[in-house]
């Protein structure tokens, strides 16, 4: 079966289902010498259960040390030897690995993916030593003021979703999953009809096929995975929590529920959040590495202009089901807490009930658009893009979201703002300092 | 133990794109304009680096630099802060602006059809900074507020104090970049003026094009934008030379209301012109960055499970840069992991690398070249860091070379020469209180 998309102007994309259900994704992309191999799985921390929690990221770790026929004293220099660098990572819906070396690495970085997705070992010790490892991990978040503020407050806004905890996991979970709990979640969930191959890079589309086909072909594919079928009820009134702790400097989050990647309003939200503070673009993989372009943008005159704030942001996510629009704030040394949370409520409620101007979409539109061809200068950002895409929704979602973008209206995102920034679906979060006894 | 040169022309061919070859031109008020024409997306970036990091600061005033970094941008003679913003906006633009010990860096990349109006702004940025003296109350409390949060981040306060450590005294690589709270609320416009005076010149600067413009049309509007700075050049930066540590020392920093210690572990190692400088790279890469974190992270992480990070990182520079290991810990693993760290040290000066450690870095580093190519971010990065450096302009295509002229006998000495538990100077902040 092939669909051919345009994933982005003068590119062509081969998209391709094995029998086992693999879908897998070529671009060939001649600029440089290279190629990025990501396999993506439709797995993520909304997949696990109570107890369970972080179990999806702890696999995502165990499945970097050793195949079947990978010993694990050579996991590590397959791909090095390519001058390649390779990654993983997991989030609420999804796991993905990634390798991008020169091209004549092609061949190796097929070869893991499909040792990863059918033979890895899980051994006791393993899984013991990566326990610390995931626990450390798990504490240097904790560091992090706006960080553990961030986690707070989405496991409040979330009463019955899976998207309410945190990817790492609680660490009492951590601290008591097991080995069969990890392995046997492995099995279940890293299958050919749960995952998407996507190759981009200095390539010969068919060659590439050939290639995959020989690697991920014999792998048996499973039982279609179980999904969550909870639905969040919708949030009937504001709600508040605060997290009291030494430190320097206070934070302030505002987070409201927000519509899925494929929700009309989606794109309309964007635009609108670009207004708010500036476009930040659709790739979870880089786009977050620059600040966005926001001196002009509202909230950043109305808080940093104002000296309430020292930064501000926002962080509309594309994610399979509806999870959050989420503002943040540091607040500026000597600032009024009161004034910060009622400037920030006070520009919301303005643009909920006003909406924006057409001065505004005009520019939104101009940073989106700049920010899409910002995301695509390399083979390992092109194939995120269409990796993340296929796994959330569709890779056709990417495709078409320049398109989407322009055709969006006033109207759409006052309607949009009028929707999701009510008082009612809301969550207020503030990280307040103590101070510090050294 | 010893080896001959190890040459490896087939990785060579395999791995090289075309080589950058890009164009340099030296404008008459001494300006140096580096472009390359690339045409992967209809995008441009733009680096002007000037000589003028924060080794430059005033004695007693350290910070000025950053300050003036974070005010730059907020007005010239001809625009207010707002236009800037509005510019800059409009388009989609960060202009990000970067201070190091030597290079005060204004960046951004933007659409192809914007480079003209993008790079007249950048220009105008770095030649006729207004400095309000609204902007500049502004921004100070933005670097109190980033000094305090910096102040409770034990990974930073680790980092920051191993510097001061290893260069005493006031030396400008051992001061804070952003100095501290009493001296940036004591900045006045007038010392930001003076900075911008004493430093800022066309003598100083690289102006760095890369993307999808023609290198004439790029060099011919930069030497429009750029040529008629007139400046006479700044004294050449005079800094202390730097000594190594003559014994072991340890300083603690308790953070108890952290989850997690950092833990800072270094040396000073040797400059960027030394001759040793890719036999110290090589043993850096497979000590402590060859995939996860080299022979540390084999130890540390992989082994023992102890941290979730571990690295060890060489900044050669213009005088003897740091080696620095770096890694987070659980506080129940600070001594374990310092142990395994002074441990893999005497390994190293002991037995030193093997054979195959450096011919596998040797090959990463190598084959890394084309990706560490591929934007026009990362090219323009390059192309500024030779220059800074003399590198010359086929540095892309002569490093294999020079990677590949190094021998066992050449790494393990520079190992040799740095590394010594018995001289480390290391730092551990967060809920540590030290070893009972």
């Amino acid at each position: 079966m092939a669909t051919p998309a345009e994933a982005r102007p003068g590119a062509a994309l081969r998209a391709t289902t094995l029998d086992n259900g693999l879908k897998i994704l070529i671009q060939e992309e001649h600029t440089a010498p290279l190629a990025s191999v990501w396999c993506w799985y439709k797995v993520g921390s909304k997949d696990e259960r109570p107890g369970l929690t972080g179990v999806s990221h702890w696999c995502e770790h165990m499945n970097f040390k050793g195949t079947a026929n990978i010993p694990r004293d050579q996991v590590k220099g397959i791909i090095e030897k390519f001058g390649g660098s390779w990654n993983g990572y997991t989030w609420i819906d999804q796991t993905t690995y990634l390798e991008t070396a020169t091209r004549d690495a092609l061949d190796r970085m097929l070869f893991i993916e499909s040792e990863r997705m059918a033979s890895c070992l899980y051994h006791p010790d393993d899984c013991e030593s990566e326990r610390t490892v995931i626990i450390s991990e798990l504490q240097g978040g904790e560091n992090d003021p706006d960080q553990l503020l961030d986690q707070e407050l989405t496991a409040t806004s979330f009463k019955a979703h899976p998207y309410r905890h945190p990817t790492i996991g609680w660490l009492p979970d951590l601290q008591t999953m097991t080995r069969d709990d990890l392995y046997g979640y492995y099995r279940r969930y890293y299958v050919p009809n749960n995952a998407t191959l996507v190759i981009v890079g200095d390539i010969v589309a068919d060659d590439a096929l050939r290639q995959a086909e020989r690697y991920f072909g014999p792998i048996q594919p499973g039982p279609e995975p179980e999904r969550p079928r909870t639905i969040e009820p919708e949030q009937s009134g504001e709600r508040r929590l605060t997290i009291e702790k030494e430190g320097t400097t206070a934070y302030l989050k505002v987070g409201y529920h927000a519509p899925a990647a494929t929700d009309p309003q989606f794109f309309p939200l964007l635009i609108l959040d670009a207004v708010l503070t500036g476009a930040k673009g659709l790739n979870l993989w880089s786009s977050f590495r620059v600040a966005p372009p926001q001196r002009s943008a509202r909230l950043y005159r109305a808080l940093v202009e104002r000296r309430l704030g020292s930064s501000v942001s926002g962080a509309l996510m594309p994610t399979e089901q509806p999870f959050l629009y989420t503002v943040s704030v540091t607040a500026a040394d000597g600032a009024s807490q009161a004034s910060v949370e009622s400037v920030l409520l006070e520009e919301l409620d303005k643009v909920r009930t006003g909406g924006i101007t057409e001065a505004e979409l005009a520019k939104a539109k101009a940073q989106l658009r700049a920010r899409l061809v910002f995301d695509s200068d390399s083979v390992t950002n092109i194939a995120h893009q269409l990796g993340y895409y296929e796994t959330i929704a569709s890779v056709d979602l990417f495709a078409g979201a320049p398109a989407r973008i322009a055709a969006v209206t006033l109207d759409q995102v006052a309607a949009a703002a009028r929707s999701t920034l009510t008082p009612a679906n809301r969550t207020v979060g503030w990280f307040i300092p103590l101070p510090v006894s050294r | 133990m010893s080896s001959t040169p190890h040459t490896s022309d087939v990785l060579l061919t395999a791995s090289r794109g075309a080589a950058l070859n890009p164009s340099r031109t030296v404008l008459d008020n001494g300006a140096v304009l580096l472009t390359k024409a690339t045409h992967t997306t209809p995008a441009v970036t733009v680096s002007l680096s000037m000589r003028a990091g924060s080794a430059a600061d005033p004695e007693g005033l350290a910070g000025t630099t950053w300050l003036l970094s974070r005010v730059i941008d907020r007005g010239t003679a001809t625009r207010t802060a707002a236009d800037i913003a509005e510019e800059l906006d409009s388009r989609g633009i960060t202009l990000s602006i970067g201070v190091t010990r030597h290079l005060f860096t204004l960046v951004c990349t933007c659409l192809a059809d914007d480079f003209e109006p993008v790079l007249a702004l950048l220009g105008d940025i770095l030649q006729s900074p207004s400095l309000p003296e609204d902007e500049i109350d502004t921004r100070k409390r933005e670097v109190v507020t980033a000094i305090r949060q910096d102040d409770d981040n034990p990974a930073v306060r680790a980092s920051e104090t191993l510097m001061a450590l290893l260069y005493p005294g006031g030396h400008p690589y051992g001061r804070r970049t952003k100095g501290s709270i009493d001296i940036v609320e004591r900045l006045t416009r007038d010392d930001l003026v003076r900075q911008h005076a004493a430093r800022f010149a066309p003598s100083e600067l690289t102006a760095v094009v890369v993307g999808d413009v023609e290198a004439g049309r790029a060099t011919e509007v930069a030497a429009r934008v750029l040529g008629g700075w007139t400046k006479p050049a700044p004294p050449p930066l005079r800094l202390p030379p730097a000594a190594r540590a003559t014994a072991r020392s340890r300083v603690v920093i308790p953070m108890m209301n952290k989850a997690q210690a950092d833990v800072a572990y270094g040396f000073v190692s040797i400059t960027r012109r030394d001759p040793a400088y890719y036999a110290f790279w090589l043993m850096n890469n497979a000590f402590g960055q060859y995939a996860i974190g080299g022979r540390l992270g084999d130890s540390i992480r992989e082994r023992q499970g102890m941290a979730y990070y571990v690295s060890s990182a060489l900044d050669a520079n213009v005088i003897e840069g740091p080696l620095a290991i770096r890694a987070g810990v659980s506080p129940a693993n600070v001594d374990r992991a310092v142990a395994s760290i002074d441990e893999e040290i005497e390994r190293l000066v002991r037995d030193g690398l093997t054979p195959q450690e450096l011919d596998e870095s040797r090959r990463y580093l190598i084959g890394s070249i084309p990706r560490a190519l591929e934007t026009n971010a990362a090219i323009a990065n390059f192309l500024q860091s030779g220059e800074f450096f003399g590198l010359g302009l086929d540095y892309d295509v002569r490093l294999p070379e020079l990677l590949n002229a190094v021998t066992l006998d050449d790494a393990n000495a520079a190992a040799r020469r740095v590394l010594d538990p018995a001289r480390a100077t290391f730092v551990v902040a967060g809920p540590y209180a030290g070893t009972q």
